[in-house]
């Protein structure tokens, strides 16, 4: 998965979703260990301090710990994962509620046309 | 303490005012993005910095101690334009860096030019333009040192070199040091960075985290920048 960044938004919070992402998508699977900061800043291309942040707002979140000597773990909780792809996937709703929106259409019909695209895949 | 301080700081030349009673505090463990047109102070204040300029006015010291021999030791300073004897083939360009600065790391030098495949049998004068600023990067940034000033670092290399480069700042970036980079093409670095500071005319008009910044101006840094300095 490619890091981009919008403007606009602290960087911080957009490193927190892609490594969201990462997680809910397997990229980085439940158990298994992080990378050093330095290296995910390096793939970033971000600042040490700011993927220094990210993480450890991650951490309070429950979705990362740290074993003091052996680095840096993703949860197996599946509580914590589970209410992680929840939150994920309804910010991705909430965006595509409003780009519709904008487009005219009522709660109905959105709701209706993502039935009906739902049922033809 | 800081690693750079400055009071009041003011360098005239003749009559051109060129850093106008600036007062600055740059912590440690931070790279901050020194962001300004032609001719807004940047080369002066990095140079003053680097005791190559002494002030007309005010102070600025490195680590609490006034420029000198002794602060020169642990900063590592990169020009804006060619400084090395161009004579001289990399090789020996890297060996002059090691016998100069006992915080140069030989390894860590040929390292990044090997990853940048350049050929340290060259002779310095005879490369491109870009490859002579990596180079000079290079053993810039191959110093462990306190403080790293970079003026204009990635002004004339291409878009691939400037990301490694900008892969290097963040792999030898130590949490005890103060990067400085001066520019004037934001969008490049800023994600890179912790704290921007914006001279005009000699004058500080912003000094703010980064991402404090993008909040509140609901806006990246660069495009802040060119609405700042809007001509």
């Amino acid at each position: 998965m490619k890091w981009e960044f919008k403007n606009g938004v602290p960087i911080y919070l957009q490193i927190i979703t892609v490594l969201k992402r990462k997680i809910a998508s397997g990229e980085m699977p439940p158990g298994s260990k992080v990378s050093p900061v330095r290296d995910l800043a390096m793939e970033a291309g971000v600042n040490p301090n700011t993927m220094q942040r990210a993480l450890t707002q991650l951490e309070q979140e429950g979705l990362l710990y740290t074993l003091r000597t052996a680095g840096r773990y993703v949860t197996e909780d599946e509580q914590i994962l589970k209410k992680m792809r929840e939150s994920l996937s309804s910010g991705y709703i909430e965006d595509m509620f409003d780009a519709l929106r904008e487009l005219g259409m009522s709660r109905e019909e959105i709701v209706e046309a993502v039935g009906a695209f739902g049922r033809e895949q | 303490m800081a690693a750079i301080t400055c009071s009041n700081l003011t360098k005239k030349f003749g009559k051109t005012t060129a850093l106008d009673h600036i007062d600055l505090e740059l912590e440690p463990g931070r790279i901050i993005g020194l962001a300004g047109p032609n001719g807004s102070g940047k080369t002066t204040l990095i140079k003053l910095a680097q005791h190559m300029l002494v002030p007309t006015e005010g102070e600025i010291l490195i680590d609490g101690k006034a420029p000198g021999p002794e602060t020169k030791a642990h900063l590592a300073y990169l020009p804006d334009r060619d400084f090395l004897p161009d004579w001289m083939k990399i090789d020996g360009l890297v060996k002059l860096y090691g016998g100069f600065y006992e915080d140069f790391s030989r390894e860590t030098a040929e390292q990044m030019l090997t990853n940048l495949d350049i050929d340290k049998n060259m002779v310095f004068k005879k490369m491109s333009k870009g490859t002579r600023e990596k180079v000079q990067l290079i053993l810039t940034m191959s110093r462990k040192a306190d403080v790293y000033l970079l003026d204009e670092p990635i002004a004339g290399v291409d878009p691939a070199a400037r990301d490694y480069i900008i892969r290097t700042i963040i792999s030898n970036y130590n949490p005890e040091a103060l990067v400085l980079i001066s520019t004037h093409l934001i969008s490049d670095i800023e994600n890179v960075l912790d704290e921007v500071i914006f001279l005009k005319s000699g004058t500080i008009v912003l000094h703010e985290n980064t991402d404090d910044l993008r909040t509140r101006m609901n806006k990246s840094v660069d495009e802040y920048f060119r609405e700042v300095f809007r001509c």
